[in-house]
């Protein structure tokens, strides 16, 4: 199975890949490419993927699948620090770049994609190939042939803030996109052209699933990286988008904006985080004619379920049978469990620990509740903080809190929201007074950026001992946590506590739900 | 400080924190146009919650979203009210 075979199975044609600079006519790819390299240079090769452009990512990734022995994805947001790790981990001897072209160009701080690799000149003399991808064709020069069954691998984020890279095939991948590329509904009933649009970034899972059933099932027009849910919606309605996948946060974002109703699709999707009554709502009463469904899919589980009833959870008939496409649910310590031939098959690295339990189940670690009928999804164990589809791990927040001179110690925890789904709430513990030395250690000596006047009056009153008052010091511990993370993991609330509970092997007693 | 004023005062405060240019806070300006994105307002709904202990988002009735500022402000005037 190689991706280009299933986008032309049965004599297809296959559709187009828009961005809001290009748009690829991927029929083409029969006898172009996007990359300015011979097939034979990358074949058998682990190919990283690091592109500014969505575009040209998904263009290599057509072109790879079958050619490649390994593809990294590199997701859009993932700090370069992680590179030497991520390479090592994978094992990566190639990699293709946009050159930071493309759609993305100049928006973003950081340099160029060919400077991320800061180690660049190094990497030549281990022989690793560079390759470059346009958006745009060139004609094929060279082999193209299937010769591997090419591993995929994506990133997820994990508890300390390293990615975790998790294995999966174009068959695991596709899984679910094969047995039914454009979702049935009311909308199936109508014919013409599939013209599928996605708020997501396709270098993640949940975008990636809405490529894979574009390229089987018609085209695709791509968002720009960080594009906002209403400039979105103006293109996908200029290009005719009949299936539209986004998360809960983007759908009330694109409410909210009224251009909503600027598009008229089919078959509207929701996932990536709790989809509740009020959005599923508000959703029917914009696209009245649409099929509105709601899934949940996780990278390392796959696709779990597709909800179209109108009505939040899921019904309890799912969990326990063998259904549709082999995939099994199961609940248990009231986590959700999947078993299906969608599961990734493992994490790569040394001391990794198992996708799958030793009942051939993976574990979510979402919390689900039944109540008449339905289960409910209630937060994630752990307290791992989902914003907007994007999963924050509350030991990586707490450790930057901890390391301001004024805080003893604090516990980061979800807060619940109609917006995003949830955002990031700390309990903080002060210190009476600085301990000595890390006054001088923390916000001054990394004062960097631009709140360095607040550090240095913080760390002076440090030095004389006393606290700054509360909403200083609260002002001053966010924009702490601003300079080292991303915006999503910053506290939106921080509350001064006295004290908080610890178990009695030490721990914090983090609450569930 | 009214419902209007104390939201007023947030949407400068988050824009601030978010490194963002906040346009001029009239009645008919579209969210959407304010500069400020979706972290930014879920940021300011929670706050909000604290100050003004409502949140009307998660009423139990149907909430029409709001798309101007000045609807945004007639939500939290209603359930604060």
């Amino acid at each position: 199975m190689w991706l280009w075979g299933l986008m032309t199975a049965s004599r297809r044609r296959p559709g187009e890949l828009e961005s809001r600079h290009a748009s690829i006519d991927l029929a083409e790819l029969a006898h172009a490419t996007s990359l300015e390299c011979a097939p034979d240079q990358l074949r058998g090769r682990c190919v990283l993927v690091l592109t500014r452009d969505p575009l040209t990512a998904g263009l290599a990734l057509i072109e790879l699948d079958g050619l490649a022995r390994r593809i990294v994805l590199w997701p859009p947001d993932l700090g370069r620090e992680h590179l030497p790790a991520v390479m090592d981990m994978a094992g990566v001897d190639a990699w293709v770049t946009d050159g930071g072209g493309g759609d993305a160009a100049g928006e973003h701080e950081e340099g160029g994609t060919g400077a991320a690799f800061a180690g660049g000149s190094a990497a030549a003399e281990s022989g690793t190939v560079e390759a470059v991808v346009r958006p745009s064709l060139i004609p094929l020069r060279g082999d193209r042939r299937v010769s591997h069954e090419t591993e995929w691998v994506l990133l997820t984020s994990g508890t300390t803030g390293e990615p975790k890279l998790v294995l999966h095939t174009l068959a695991t991948l596709t899984s679910a996109v094969r047995r039914q590329p454009v979702p049935a509904g009311p909308g199936a009933l109508q014919t013409g052209p599939v013209v599928w649009g996605t708020f997501y970034d396709i270098r993640r899972y949940g975008g990636l699933q809405i490529f894979l059933r574009a390229m089987l099932s018609g085209s695709l027009v791509l968002p720009k990286p960080s594009e906002a849910a209403p400039d979105y919606l103006t293109r996908a309605a200029a290009a005719g988008v009949t299936h539209i996948s986004g998360t809960p946060s983007h759908w009330r974002r694109a409410l909210m904006s009224g251009a909503a109703a600027a598009i008229a699709p089919r078959y509207v999707r929701l996932s990536g985080e709790i989809a509740d009554q009020a959005i599923l709502d508000g959703l029917r009463a914009v696209y009245p004619a649409a099929a509105v469904a709601h899934a949940f899919a996780t990278t390392e589980a796959g696709v779990a379920f597709e909800v179209g009833d109108g009505l939040a959870g899921f019904p309890s008939a799912l969990i326990g049978s063998r259904r549709e496409g082999d995939v099994e649910l199961r609940v248990e310590e009231e986590t959700l469990r999947v078993r299906s031939p969608g599961n990734a098959l493992r994490y790569l690295g040394d001391g990794v620990p198992p996708i799958r339990g030793e009942d051939g189940f993976v574990d979510t670690g979402d919390r689900v509740k039944l109540e008449e009928g339905r289960y409910h999804f209630v937060g994630r164990r752990g307290g791992v903080v989902n914003v907007g589809g994007l999963k924050v791990h509350p030991e990586e927040v707490e450790a930057v809190i901890n390391d301001h001179p004024w805080v003893r110690m604090s516990l980061v925890r979800p807060r619940r929201n109609p917006i995003t789904g949830a955002v990031v709430a700390a309990d903080v513990v002060l210190a009476e007074v600085a301990p000595p030395g890390r006054s001088e250690a923390a916000p001054v000596g990394r004062a960097e950026v631009m709140s360095a006047g607040l550090a240095i009056d913080t760390a002076a009153a440090a030095r004389c001992g006393e606290r700054p008052p509360d909403d200083v010091l609260r002002r001053e511990i966010i924009e702490h946590c601003r300079r080292r993370l991303a915006p999503h993991k910053v506290p939106a609330m921080i509350r001064f506590v006295p004290a908080l509970e610890v178990s009695g092997s030490g721990k914090l007693l983090r609450r569930e739900g | 400080m009214s419902v209007r004023s104390t939201i007023a005062s947030l949407f400068e405060e988050v824009a601030r924190e978010q490194g963002r240019t906040l346009a001029p806070l009239s009645d008919d300006l579209e969210l959407f146009d304010s500069g400020l994105d979706s972290l930014s307002f879920a940021i300011i709904v929670a706050r909000l919650e604290d100050s003004l202990g409502v949140d009307p988002f998660n009423a139990a009735e149907a909430v029409e979203f709001p798309v101007t500022f000045a609807d945004f402000v007639r939500l939290y005037e209603r359930h604060a009210g």
